[in-house]
């Protein structure tokens, strides 16, 4: 009576097939992503000291270490998420909690999306138009940073936004009836329950800011240099515009320094993403609906 | 916040809590209200019944301007609560929000504790504009909530979120929450609609006492509470009022046929 009929057999066939394609798709993702690691572990691992990351490169970056590179990222990225998350954030409040929705608000949203996909070439030259040149920053920290600001200005805007409209329409109303403003509903209500969310996009914009080189390359990074920027006025290496410049303008530089660079770079990206996601985590553990 | 403006509720009026005159209102193109004349009166229970899509949450949610919300809504006419045209130039939105409080359909406390959902409003107003100590915080806290009979049932988790308590409880727990602001009016939304029969009843119990104290209006699909719990009744049907009168008499001899269709269960 519960034997499988043929249809049964056909139908169990079919499923099988298409998980076994979905777990193959899975594993295509996996494996390279593996394979890259693996290989910067493997090659540049033995590259990794305390040394190598707390001294300058010395003797044509054939020797030495990545201090000054590091150093250099780390300004760069702060100087940008200063720059970027209080812009970003309140740009994504206004046109979310404060805006009308009209046709304005539409247009300005669609040029937001837009504006995400534009190549990073060609927001560096822009910096350098408009950072370096027009506001006489000159190379530095402060044009580059600016630079990677705006680049990712679109990120933190449609996360934040995404963030802010996840956040239950009652509960704004909720807080609207108790004779709430606008801006108290956002900062009892609206900021604490999309906190998270908006972290997201810091973290998508720390990883990206932090390995992008386009944009710094005219703007703000320089091949070699042994002093730490002073202020955001000096000019500095950066770990991504360092690794371009071995592994491709410089002859003689040792393969395991060439993949110890990468490696450290990837670690970066990694430590800050793990930090912002445990710090989401944790909020999102606060959270109770 | 403009504290110096004059409140609303010392100023003399008429016997009126909510008048609306011409009252029309538009979603886009759609037209949702026509020339809506309602007065509810002060101190009374007012039941709004009528099919679904009639209008009435838009009718309710015109009365506190949370329907401004939605950029596309259009209105014209004048909305007058408690003598005054919310729809005026020098009216702030906030002290008129203060003497509505509004109840949702679902249960909307807020992801916090039970006592800041409470004291969400009172910190609000009150602490910023004198001291208030942690005794007085207490001692509102436990009147609203003794007031919708919910003290009992919370006063040893008072610290524990307010999205654990049972629909019910958070039913009750809005309606708390709105008190320590000292409305004048309660708007109703249906706040039965989603609770079992026994919380149905349970706050149906509770805003039989609210009675008297604040001037009520509640939209309801249930007859039999219409009947039960209100002084006077008004009926809609399609952005229309068609009768507003004592409810007895509304349910026994209803002046209009449709309100006598609608009532013996005619319409969906
Ligand atoms: N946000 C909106 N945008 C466009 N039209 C709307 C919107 N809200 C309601 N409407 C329309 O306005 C009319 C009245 O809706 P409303 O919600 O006020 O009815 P209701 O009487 O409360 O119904 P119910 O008993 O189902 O709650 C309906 O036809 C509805 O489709
Ligand atoms: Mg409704």
């Amino acid at each position: 009576m519960f034997d499988a009929t043929a249809l049964n057999r056909r139908s169990y066939r079919a499923q099988g097939i298409a998980k076994a394609v979905f777990c193959l798709m899975t594993v295509a993702l996996v494996v390279p992503v593996l394979l890259i690691i693996g290989t910067l572990i493997y090659k540049g691992g033995p590259a990794i000291s305390w040394e190598f990351l707390f001294t300058p490169p010395r003797n044509g970056m054939t020797e030495g270490g990545v201090f000054p590179a590091l150093v250099g990222t780390i300004w760069l990225v702060v100087v940008a998420l200063l720059a970027s998350v209080p812009v970003g954030v309140a740009a994504a409040l206004y046109l979310s909690e404060y805006a009308p929705d009209n046709l304005l608000t539409r247009t300005i949203n669609l040029a937001i999306i837009n504006l995400a996909g534009v190549p990073s070439i060609v927001h560096a030259l822009f910096g350098v138009g408009a950072f370096v040149h027009f506001f006489r920053f000159g190379t530095s920290i402060l044009a580059a940073s600016l630079t990677l600001a705006v680049m990712t200005l679109p990120v933190v805007i449609v996360a934040t936004r995404e963030a802010l409209q996840a956040v239950p329409q009652a509960f704004r109303e909720a807080c609207w009836n108790m004779g709430a403003t606008r801006w108290q509903t956002i900062r009892k209500v609206v900021l604490p329950n999309s906190i998270s969310g908006i972290l997201t996009g810091v973290i998508l914009e720390v990883s990206r800011t932090s390995g992008e080189t386009a944009p710094i390359m005219f703007t703000g990074a320089t091949a070699f240099i042994v002093f730490l920027p002073e202020s955001v006025f000096d000019q500095t290496m950066a770990m991504s515009y360092h690794l371009y410049y071995i592994a491709t303008q410089q002859t003689g530089v040792p393969e395991e320094i060439t993949f110890g660079v990468a490696l450290v770079l990837i670690g970066i990206v990694l430590l800050m993403n793990a930090i912002s996601i445990g710090f989401r985590v944790y909020l999102r553990g606060l959270k109770k609906w | 916040m403009d504290s110096g403006r004059q409140d609303p509720g010392t100023v003399e009026h008429g016997d009126y809590a909510i008048e609306t005159r011409g009252l029309n209102l538009w979603y886009g193109d759609f037209q949702a209200l026509f020339d809506v004349d309602l007065g509810v009166k002060r101190g009374i229970i007012t039941s709004m019944i009528g099919p679904s899509g009639c209008g009435k949450t838009t009718l309710l949610r015109t009365c506190n301007r949370i329907i401004e919300r939605l950029g596309y809504v259009r209105t014209t006419g004048s909305v007058n609560v408690l003598g005054h045209d919310i729809f005026g130039d020098d009216v702030e939105l906030v002290q008129v929000r203060k003497q509505i409080g509004m109840v949702f359909q679902r249960p909307n406390p807020l992801p916090i504790s039970i006592r800041e959902n409470v004291l969400f409003g009172f910190r609000l107003h009150e602490a910023r504009l004198r001291r208030v100590t942690a005794a007085e915080e207490d001692e509102v806290l436990e009147s609203s909530l003794r007031q919708v009979l919910l003290w009992d049932t919370v006063k040893d988790r008072l610290d524990k979120p307010a999205t654990g308590l049972s629909l019910e409880e958070q039913q009750k727990l809005c309606i708390a929450r709105l008190l320590p602001v000292k409305p004048e009016v309660l708007l109703m939304d249906e706040p039965c609609s989603a609770l079992d029969p026994a919380g149905t009843e349970a706050v149906e119990e509770l805003i039989w006492r609210l009675r008297g104290d604040y001037t009520i209006l509640i939209v309801t699909h249930n007859m039999a509470q219409a009947r039960r719990a209100s002084e006077e009744c008004v009926f809609m049907l399609l952005g229309r009022i068609v009768e507003h009168g004592r409810t007895e008499e509304l349910f026994l001899s209803p002046e209009h046929s449709e309100t006598a269709d609608y009532i013996e269960g005619r319409y969906g």
